[in-house]
Formats: C-alpha cells, sequence, structure tokens
C-alpha cells in the first residue's frame, strides 16, 4: 500500500539527509531496515500509536536546536566504579573513554564491524528491532538500525566485576545523534548497563538485547534535565528460559522523550521489569511507550511508571501486555501513576491487556492525582515547610518506581540526585 | 501558655458550625484533659490548633505565649512549639522515618534561627530517644509509618514529640488503637517529655489512658463548647456513668 503523502515527502526528506553506513557484516541488515523505512514511513501525527506525542521534530531532516545545558554538576554515576565508554553528540570518544577490556564482557565499537565480515553480532543487529515492529510498527527504531553510525556491541560471558557506563556528551547546539547497541548475555552470565546524559540536541537510540538462558541484565538509566534535547529512544530484549532484565529510567525535563520498551518472553520462568520515575517541569513533554510479550510459561512481568508533572508538563504512558496462547501462569503487572502539581499539567495513559491464555495474573491500573493533602499537613505539622513537604511527597510517589532498582546504592543515588535538583527548584 | 478565646470555627466546605464559643487556657508545665462524645469537636480543635486546612474560623482567637496562632501557616506554627500527635498517623512512603525526623528537626531550628543539628549529633540524640521508646533501628530506617502496627505508629510519634522538643503537646486520641502494654509504653514517653515548660492537651474518649497519663485539669467538650471542667475525678464520672448525667446537668 502506498504511504500518504505527506508521510511519504517526510520519509524521503529525512532519508535524503542521512547516508547509509557500508562494508562489513552489518550492510545487509541496514538494507533491510532501510526497506523497512520505506514501506512503512516515519511516524506521522495521524498515527494511531502517536496520538499522545508529535513526531514532527523527531522525524524532520535537520536536528532542532538544543543549547547545551551545563550546570557545573557532578556527572550522574560519578562516584561508581564504573567502565566509562563514552559520547560526544553521537561519536565515540576514545580519550574521555576507559580502556574496554574488562573480564567476563567484550566490548567493541558498533562502527568498526564495518570492517569484519564476519560477526556474532550480525545475528541480532536489527533482528530483534525487526521482530519489535510486529504487531505495532516503530519506524524510528528501523531508520536507527539503518543510519546508525556508532554504538557498541557488548558480549557478557561472565559476571564483570563493574557496571558499563554509556555517557552520553552534548557539544554541538545542532547535533543529530544516531546510536545503536547490541547487547548479548551468554548463559548464566550477568551484567549492568548504565546509561546517562542528552547525547545530542536530537538523539535516536536503540538497543538490542538478547538475555540467554539464565543470564540476567540490569540497564538503569538518567536522562538529565537537559531543558531543550529531544529523545527517541527503543529498546527491544528478547529473553531465554529463567533469564532477568530490569530496565529502570530516570527522565527530568527535556523538551520531548519517546522512551519505548519491547521485550519478549521466548523461555519459561523469565522474568522483566521495566520501570521509569519522571519528573516534568514546565514545557515538557515524556513518552513512555512499552510492549511486553509474553510467549512462554511462567514468566513475571512488571511495569511501573510515576511521573510527576508541573508548570505544563505531559506524560504519557502506553503499555500494553500481550500474552499469547500457551503462556500460561503468567504474572503481569502494569501500573502508571502521574502527581499532578497544578492544573497545567495533563497525563495520557493507554493501559492495555491482550491475553489468549487462560490461566494467567494480570493486572493494570493508571491514576492521576494531586499531591496527598494528608500527607502534606502532616509534614507541615512536624515544621517542613511547604516547598520541603511538596519535594519529600514527591520523592514519596516516586520511590515505588525507584525500588525496582535492585542494587539499592544506586537507587540511592539517583534518589540523592533527584532531591537536588528538587531542591533547587525551589 | 495556650489561651483559646470565644473560638468558632466551621467546616470550610458546608456551612456546619463546629466549635461555637470555646475558651481554654492551658498553663506551662499542667495537663489537660478534653473528654467529649463523639462530633463534639475535639478533633477539629486538635486540627485547627495545628493548622489544617479545610477550617474556618468564624470568631475568637488562639494564641501561645501571646502569639497568635490562627494568622501562622502549620509549620510556623510548628516552629513557635505545637506539636499534635495524630489519632491516624500518616504512612509516607519512600521517605525514611530518619530522614524526615532530621528534616523536621533542622526545618524547624532554622525556622527559629538555630543552628542545624549535625548529622552525629541528630543520630545520637535519635538513637537515645528511640531506645526509650523501644523502637528499634529498623523502625527508623523503614519509610515513615509504612507498615507499622497500631502501636508502632503512636510510638513514632512520641518519638517525633521527643525530637521536636515541643512547647505544647496536643494528643488526639493516642490511645486509639492501643493495646493495654503499647499504651502504657507510650504514656510512659509522654510522661518522661512532662516539664515545667511545656504544657499538654490530652484529648481522648476513655479515663483508661488518663490512669497513666494523670492530667490536672479535665474538660468536657459537648457541642462545640466546654461544658464543665473539673479535676481528674471528672474523668472517673464520665467513665462510671457516661455524659448523659454531666450534658443534663448543664443543660
Amino acid at each position: 500500500m502506498a504511504l500518504p503523502e505527506v508521510k511519504q515527502t517526510a520519509t524521503e526528506a529525512r532519508l535524503a539527509a542521512l547516508s547509509l553506513p557500508t562494508g562489513g557484516c552489518l550492510e545487509a541488515g541496514r538494507r533491510a531496515a532501510l526497506a523497512r523505512v520505506q514501506e512503512m514511513g516515519l511516524p506521522g501525527a495521524r498515527d494511531e500509536y502517536w496520538k499522545y506525542t508529535r513526531p514532527e521534530t523527531l522525524v524532520q531532516a535537520a536536528a532542532p536546536e538544543a543549547s547545551v545545558f551545563d550546570d557545573g554538576e557532578v556527572a550522574m554515576f560519578n562516584e561508581f566504579d564504573r567502565l566509562q565508554v563514552v559520547f560526544v553528540d553521537g561519536v565515540f570518544d576514545a580519550e574521555a573513554s576507559d580502556d574496554l577490556s574488562l573480564e567476563g564482557v567484550t566490548i567493541e565499537r558498533l562502527s568498526d564491524l564495518s570492517a569484519k565480515d564476519l560477526h556474532w553480532a550480525k545475528d541480532l543487529y536489527g533482528v530483534l528491532e525487526a521482530r519489535g515492529q510486529n504487531p505495532v510498527e516503530r519506524p524510528l527504531a528501523a531508520l536507527n538500525t539503518a543510519f546508525a553510525t556508532d554504538g557498541v556491541v557488548v558480549h557478557v560471558t561472565g559476571k564483570p566485576s563493574k557496571p558499563i557506563n554509556l555517557v552520553y556528551k552534548h557539544a554541538e547546539t545542532a547535533s543529530d545523534a544516531i546510536l545503536h547497541h547490541v547487547i548479548k548475555v551468554d548463559s548464566g552470565a550477568e551484567a549492568t548497563i548504565l546509561e546517562n546524559g542528552p547525547a545530542a540536541s536530537r538523539f535516536n537510540k536503540a538497543m538490542e538485547i538478547d538475555v540467554a538462558d539464565g543470564g540476567s541484565l540490569h540497564l538503569i538509566r538518567a536522562q538529565g534535565r537537559d531543558h531543550e534535547r529531544r529523545a527517541a529512544t527503543h529498546l527491544f530484549a528478547r529473553l531465554g528460559k529463567e533469564s532477568v532484565f530490569k530496565a529502570f529510567t530516570l527522565t527530568v525535563n527535556g523538551v520531548l522523550t519517546r522512551n519505548e520498551a519491547v521485550v519478549e518472553f521466548l523461555g519459561d520462568d523469565a522474568v522483566a521489569h521495566i520501570a521509569g520515575a519522571c519528573v516534568g517541569d514546565g514545557d515538557f513533554h515524556h513518552d513512555d511507550t512499552v510492549f511486553i510479550t509474553h510467549d512462554a510459561v511462567n514468566c513475571e512481568s512488571r511495569q511501573v511508571f510515576k511521573k510527576v508533572l508541573r508548570n505544563g508538563a505531559t506524560g504519557v504512558f502506553q503499555g500494553k501486555i500481550l500474552v499469547k496462547e500457551g503462556a500460561q501462569k503468567t504474572d503481569g503487572y502494569q501500573i502508571s501513576q502521574s502527581l499532578l502539581l497544578d492544573d497545567d499539567s495533563q497525563f495520557l495513559a493507554k493501559p492495555e491487556l491482550e491475553i489468549y491464555a487462560d490461566d494467567v495474573a494480570c493486572s493494570h491500573g493508571s491514576t492521576s492525582g494531586a499531591i496527598d493533602e494528608e500527607g502534606l499537613f502532616y509534614l507541615r505539622s512536624r515544621g517542613v515547610p511547604l516547598a520541603e513537604a511538596t519535594d519529600l511527597m514527591t520523592l514519596a510517589f516516586l520511590a515505588e518506581a525507584i525500588e525496582e532498582i535492585e542494587d539499592t546504592d544506586l537507587g540511592t543515588a539517583l534518589i540523592e540526585r533527584l532531591t537536588g535538583w528538587l531542591a533547587r527548584r525551589r | 501558655m495556650l489561651e483559646i478565646k470565644n473560638l468558632h470555627v466551621k467546616l470550610e466546605d458546608e456551612d456546619k458550625a463546629i466549635l461555637k464559643g470555646l475558651d481554654l487556657k492551658v498553663e506551662a508545665g499542667k495537663v489537660h484533659a478534653i473528654m467529649g462524645p463523639n462530633g463534639s469537636g475535639k478533633s477539629t480543635l486538635s486540627y485547627v490548633l495545628s493548622g489544617r486546612d479545610g477550617y474556618e474560623v468564624t470568631d475568637g482567637s488562639a494564641t501561645l505565649d501571646g502569639e497568635d496562632l490562627l494568622e501562622l501557616e502549620a509549620e510556623e506554627r510548628a516552629a513557635l512549639g505545637i506539636f499534635l500527635a495524630f489519632q491516624y498517623p500518616v504512612e509516607i512512603p519512600g521517605v525514611g522515618n530518619m530522614t524526615f525526623l532530621r528534616t523536621a528537626v533542622n526545618a524547624q531550628r532554622k525556622a527559629r534561627g538555630e543552628e542545624e543539628l549535625s548529622a552525629t549529633d541528630f543520630l545520637k540524640e535519635v538513637r537515645a530517644k528511640a531506645k526509650s521508646l523501644k523502637i528499634d533501628a529498623d523502625m527508623l530506617k523503614r519509610p515513615v509509618n509504612v507498615g507499622f502496627s497500631g502501636g508502632e505508629k503512636k510510638r513514632n510519634e512520641i518519638l517525633q514529640m521527643a525530637m521536636l522538643e515541643p512547647k505544647m503537646c496536643i494528643l488526639d486520641e493516642t490511645d486509639s488503637g492501643l493495646d493495654v502494654d503499647a499504651m502504657k509504653l507510650v504514656s510512659e514517653g509522654v510522661n518522661a517529655l512532662r516539664d515545667e515548660g511545656r504544657g499538654f492537651l490530652v484529648i481522648t474518649h476513655y479515663q483508661r489512658l488518663l490512669d497513666h497519663i494523670k492530667p490536672d485539669v479535665v474538660h468536657i467538650l459537648a457541642n462545640g463548647r466546654i461544658v464543665k471542667t473539673g479535676g481528674p475525678e471528672l474523668a472517673l464520672e464520665v467513665e462510671n456513668n457516661g455524659y448523659a448525667d454531666i450534658l443534663a446537668e448543664v443543660e
């Protein structure tokens, strides 16, 4: 079917501004992805899946400008022992990065694969993304597969002693970063990946994750409060038997953020938790779109999203649990809640369950509310001033999502950072 | 210390008068008890004094050491020395009890122009005070009142009172939901805080609590006014005969 003209034009304009990296084992995958983009067309305002978030600035040929945000704050996760891989406006910075060798894991640059004809990543690159295009199209992810210029290819074979920290720095006012990471976790292996930083004025990131039987991957990311940045990110995770995948995202401000997570259970007894805490204070838009497919027995999935919004901020949650026929004993939980601190802010939620198995426990809930007056009075009656009490109640509200982070030190660090940010706003 | 004159209060949302000319004076060092039937205005009195929203004062005054309470925000009243021990302490998930206590103590000190307590001094003090209330380290770490039993919540209220060292303590049905042992423990905590510079207003339905926290003065609140004032024996009278006799006698 031919694309509507508006979409065709927009897609062609965007594609004309990009050039397909050639050579090596990924080229075929890139070409296939380009064909997917051409067939689907890039997202437009009339697309159902983009009903609550305007895709124009994510799609337009030139990246919208965003001033570089620097308030002199120490970088997130700085106090942790971690292996840093730094990208500046989407380009690997060897100087700023640590030595990429670490026991239990092999880390390579995606761009190095252009010179290799054989590599395991060939079987994952664009493969999970392509699987994730059904039943809902995600053209920005296919665009990413086709044109990503850099990224990391990580093979976790053991239990590395420290987390891998992907640091995304923003330097140019109009930068357009497209990064694609491939993460393969072997059977019984376990790793933690941290991500932080604004990356560019516009950031398109995809991460494909394959966790083999009994493997674990923890992903914790902090999209800082850089006000003007735009980001569209996709996670595609495929989970084997008894594997564990836990992802948490903290998002603060940013003109536009769309985070999609697509998780598929292929092996029995696996666990996936996708959580997010968001603070929007101003004219910011933040969208979490999650799609979890249960295609195995006795798997547990949790989606926990909390958003605190004020001064015109908008929060979006589109979350789905699909339980396929035969995915018995599925335990699916989904909660999305917003705390609206004023009348100008809004939360748009579309929670969905689609179940074809008859022995499952799935629940979902979505709420929007004002701050708990009882709690606020309790704090004030102890002498805590209104602004500070509001911050405490805000943190309390976000706690359920932050508690999804298994590593309590990392969780505490995020809470401390958030506390500081809230206090500065006063 | 606390002086309430001709206090008239109605609910903000509806045209319903609750306090209708209440007069009360609590001196420093004294424990005053307020008893009264359901709906007489006991909890309203505690909320109006501590600054909760939703009430409108239509007449009268309430002062603490001469300062007009009714003009102040809840947190300002707290810094001035008002403390309300809640009948139903509020659960605040995600905020550690210790963080909450330190925030409160330091906010009050700051409001009074005093230096904030250092982390070590605070810890030392809170540990000592928690110990006497049989509050263990785990309870201090947990989120405020979350998963606490009824007794633990009330002990936590008393711990806050001990840390904040208010001038005027208002206890709103602190005995509700407590078993005998817990009531004893809570009462001991309150008694330990009795001192010449501090006043207490103990609101209760039952005389039982007053066996443990011995009042100097007992008031009967009915239909929004203090209708009778006496010594501890008045509480016994209520316990034995109920309110009906007293109310009949007043009318």
